[in-house]
């Protein structure tokens, strides 16, 4: 009965007595929560449960997908209940409504996207810890017959100046029937002890001997194994299958047909997997607007020209922007115009898309590596035309999601698989079809035009995107995103472009081309700083300007993102000509909060075989809360955004996707990864995100480097495909 | 056919198809789920054990290729954590989602054997395993830091 808490108090603070003791701290800020995020911003809400034993405990409804969020949620608590950080224990709360996230009139979410965790745990979270802090000391004060300010609270005890002891365990059932303050601060950032300084995170001891338990690893009674063959084509179907001679080899159970895939099922991977290869499917493909990459580039670079959406900063009149830009376009005297493109990507984390689902006529229950809790429990229950009440959803340890864990098809097949058979159902995609079935990060044309004065300063800026829309594909359009909403994902960074350019234009052509796509990590940021870090540095280069000396002069006004350009480049001695051989390349990302800037330092053959030698990274993230997990992250950022800039792109031909596997889809190796330099700027700036923030400016510091080192200006990515190749750095 | 396998010093006997790769071996039969299953094609070295010491990758074997052979997985890299280079991967902070780890781990056990202080160019040509997450440099570093030798990668 402990998860039964009525919503009613939208806003408050909340306590209660739960069954066996335990006592429950709540809160619910939804009311506020919408207010301060962005409509993809999804906020984690808590409870604090104090034992009797005195252990204490935290609900989480953020996944642990490696970025260290449940051990920041851990210190926040920790901090403000003065506790050792290790006594305390996080738990994925349930999977139902008293624990989600609520909006007036749309869903409730328990999800885990857009670098929000530790923003928000730090929004929400400190205040209910230091408000449960507040109300221990009440209590004790009240059974002392003292003042709250005579008490002190430290590791789990209440202490009088007199010297009398009381347990957090002994004074929370007390506690919950206080009346709750609205108005308790945390703790002023002068007196942490714990958050703010490196913490060993708490999930990585599982992680160094194989213990940890990750979808692929659920073991259940009498489990059988199932894998998967989708229709190849985007949009095409099953047409038919002979599952006769398959399900007579060993180890084989059954051969389950769905709409557009065909799935086995036998008693382990390996019999499924090689039942599946000898199944042969016949596919038939649907209608579709272009069947490979070059039909689908030529359709973005059309759209691109006459874009359809205008976006208008807030206040702005669309005829006094048009008549701004059109005005500095005619008063420059010189005048760029270049394209850029990025390639469909594969998120490819390391686990492949797996879920289990163990379906009876009483329920469901899954145990899934998900970023999207919520959601995989309503579809669920609606294909199986169960109560949601009746589906229990599971979260196992993930093994990298990037967003594409966002996405359920895999737990629907699961469940739909499982439905027709007794016992629990493993279904794991092998690698060619988790990377070639997308969903993709979206293709994109971009075309950026700039107007220069004698002097190479910007009179008039334009940039267009052309992509399709995720909002067209992402499982989360159920949650009431109507057709006629524009995907502005497609635009990101280029909407609110720190640099001081007069005369914007900024313009979106959502292109669909029937291929499946979805968030990945930083999103549109990904593209559209590629283009605008470029195309700043061919405008830097038509005014015969150093490129970070151009930045500073447009970031002017921008204290915060130039402190940050100016301790990137002291830290890469950018002012000092670079070693013999080496040449470097700036890039910028200003996003949730957070600012990052790189530069790269590399070394190209007469060969063409480029040395990444060093990234220096120098990032805002406003209050570091655990500083090392903001090191790891801009480290991993970096080579996930090495990885899509120099080899990633997925590529159509025949409507099917072309690359299956790593050989065709190269990750960056730890031989070629150039050592990484991570500078945290102090900051008293509230939380920001770090999870995504480091993979944007990767790409145009790499690209305006070659730029430097061979006068070619590449605008398209993968760079490494147009006559460079990547060499080890030792 | 029935194998006898020996996997981390115990013998274990298992019922399965001759060609049948030594991992789904280790993971659906035997349970040993800490060897990951990455690619099946021998790319990305998360399902990495050693047999007779040596690094493999163990979605491209099979079983009937290592009947007579002294297999280790990361269970029995140590019963407690205890190797220098798990020691070492904590006091690093290496992994991030983890997934990749347990091969790394045997990758690089496999190295310090042959190699107890190895160089940097041993580290890289050594690890090929894929990390998405991007560890390498805290790998790199926590590989230094296991073999003793002071001071960072370059």
């Amino acid at each position: 009965m402990r998860t039964v808490l009525a919503l009613s108090r939208r806003g408050f603070i909340g306590t209660m007595l739960a069954a066996g003791g335990s006592v429950l701290f709540y809160m619910n800020v939804a009311s506020q929560a919408v207010a301060a995020s962005s409509p993809a911003a999804i906020l984690l809400n808590g409870w604090i449960r104090i034992a009797p034993n005195g252990s204490v405990s935290v609900f989480s409804r953020t996944t642990e997908l490696g970025q260290g969020a449940l051990t920041s949620l851990a210190l926040i608590v920790a901090e403000e209940l003065e506790l050792d950080p290790a006594s305390v224990t996080i738990e994925m709360a349930p999977v139902a409504e008293e624990f989600m996230d609520t909006t007036p009139d749309g869903p409730a979410y328990y999800v885990t996207w857009a670098s929000e965790s530790s923003r928000d745990m730090d929004r929400r979270m400190r205040k209910v810890a230091a408000t449960v802090r507040a109300l221990l000391l009440r209590a004790a004060a009240q059974t002392w017959g003292v003042t709250d300010t005579e008490c002190s609270a430290h590791n789990g005890i209440v202490r009088h100046t007199g010297g009398r002891t009381l347990s957090y365990a002994a004074l929370a059932p007390m506690a919950a029937t206080l009346p709750v303050p609205q108005d308790i601060e945390p703790k002023p950032r002068a007196n942490w002890r714990r958050l703010g300084h490196a913490t060993a995170r708490f999930d990585i001891p599982a992680k160094v001997d194989g213990s940890a338990v990750y979808g692929v690893d659920v073991k259940r009674l009498d489990l059988l194994v199932a894998t998967i063959a989708q229709c190849p084509i985007f949009g095409g179907r099953l047409k038919s299958v002979d599952a006769g001679a398959v399900e007579k080899m060993p180890g084989v159970k059954k051969v389950f047909a769905l709409e557009d895939a065909v799935a086995v099922i036998a008693t382990g991977y390996w019999p499924a997997k090689r039942g599946l290869d000898r199944l042969r499917p016949v596919w038939q493909a649907g209608e579709r607007k272009a069947a490979d990459t070059g039909a689908q580039y030529a359709l973005l670079r059309q759209a691109v020209q006459s874009p359809k959406h205008l976006f208008l900063p807030e206040g702005a009149q669309e005829a006094e922007l048009l008549t701004a830009h059109d005005a500095g376009m005619a008063a420059a005297t010189t005048h760029l115009d270049a394209f850029y493109d990025v390639p469909f990507l594969a998120h490819a984390p390391m686990e492949p898309m797996n879920a289990t689902a163990h379906v009876t006529p009483q329920g469901a229950e899954l145990w899934v590596p998900t970023q999207f809790q919520s959601l995989v429990r309503e579809v669920v229950a609606e294909i199986l035309g169960l109560p949601q009440e009746k589906v229990i959803v599971h979260t196992t340890v993930v093994g990298g999601g990037f967003g594409r864990r966002v996405e359920i098809d895999y737990a629907i097949q699961a469940a739909k698989i499982a439905r027709h058979v007794e016992q629990p159902v493993k279904l794991i995609w092998s690698r060619e079809e988790d990377m070639s079935r997308g969903y993709f990060r979206p293709m994109a044309v971009m075309q950026l035009k700039a107007g220069l004065d004698a002097q190479g300063q910007p009179t008039a800026f334009s940039f267009a995107a052309a992509c399709p829309s995720i909002m067209d594909y992402t499982s989360e359009r159920r949650h009431g995103v109507t057709e006629e909403e524009v995907d502005h994902y497609g635009l990101a960074n280029a909407r609110d472009w720190p640099y001081a350019v007069p005369g914007q234009k900024i313009a979106l052509a959502s292109t669909d081309l029937d291929v499946p796509v979805t968030w990945m990590r930083s999103v549109g940021s990904v593209a559209s700083v590629f283009g605008l870090e470029c195309f700043l540095d061919e405008m830097a280069a038509a005014a015969k300007a150093d490129p970070i000396a151009y930045r500073r002069h447009l970031l002017r006004h921008r204290p915060r993102e130039l402190a940050v350009v100016e301790k990137v480049a002291s830290v890469a001695d950018w002012d000092k000509p670079a070693a013999m051989g080496r040449h470097r390349g700036f890039g910028m990302n200003v996003c949730n909060g957070s600012v990052v800037a790189q530069i790269v330092e590399i070394e190209v053959s007469p060969q063409r075989a480029v040395v990444l030698h060093t990234i220096y990274c120098v990032v805002d993230c406003g209050i570091a809360l655990n500083p090392d997990t903001v090191v790891a992250q801009m480290e991993g950022g970096i080579i996930f955004g090495l990885s899509g800039a120099l080899f990633g792109e997925i590529s159509l031909k025949d409507g099917a996707a072309v690359q299956k596997n790593f050989d065709s889809y190269p990750l960056l190796t730890l031989a070629q990864t150039p050592k990484i330099q991570v500078v945290i700027l102090p900051s008293d700036a509230p939380v920001g995100g770090v999870g995504e923030e480091a993979v944007p400016p990767v790409a145009p510091a790499v690209a305006n480097a070659l730029f430097a080192a061979t006068g070619q200006r590449l605008r398209s990515l993968p760079l490494m495909r147009q006559g460079l190749t990547l060499v080890d750095r030792i | 056919m029935t194998y006898s396998l020996t996997i981390n010093g115990q013998k274990r006997t298992v019922s399965v198809d001759a060609d049948t790769p030594l991992l789904w071996v280790l993971r659906d039969n035997l349970g040993l789920t800490g060897t990951k299953f990455g690619c099946g094609a021998g790319l990305c070295g998360a399902c990495t054990v050693h047999i007779d010491g040596q690094p493999v990758r163990s979605c491209s074997v099979t079983v009937s290729a290592v009947a007579h052979a002294s297999i280790t997985t990361i269970e029995g890299l140590s019963v407690d954590r205890s190797h220098a280079l798990q020691r070492a991967w904590i006091a690093e902070q290496v992994p991030q989602c983890g997934y990749c780890q347990s091969g790394m781990l045997m990758a690089a056990a496999a190295l310090l054997r042959d190699k107890p202080q190895p160089t940097e160019a041993d580290i890289n040509s050594a690890m090929t395993n894929l990390c998405r997450c991007g560890t390498y440099p805290r790998i790199k570093r926590a590989i230094f830091r296991a073999s003793g030798q002071t001071g960072n990668p370059r």
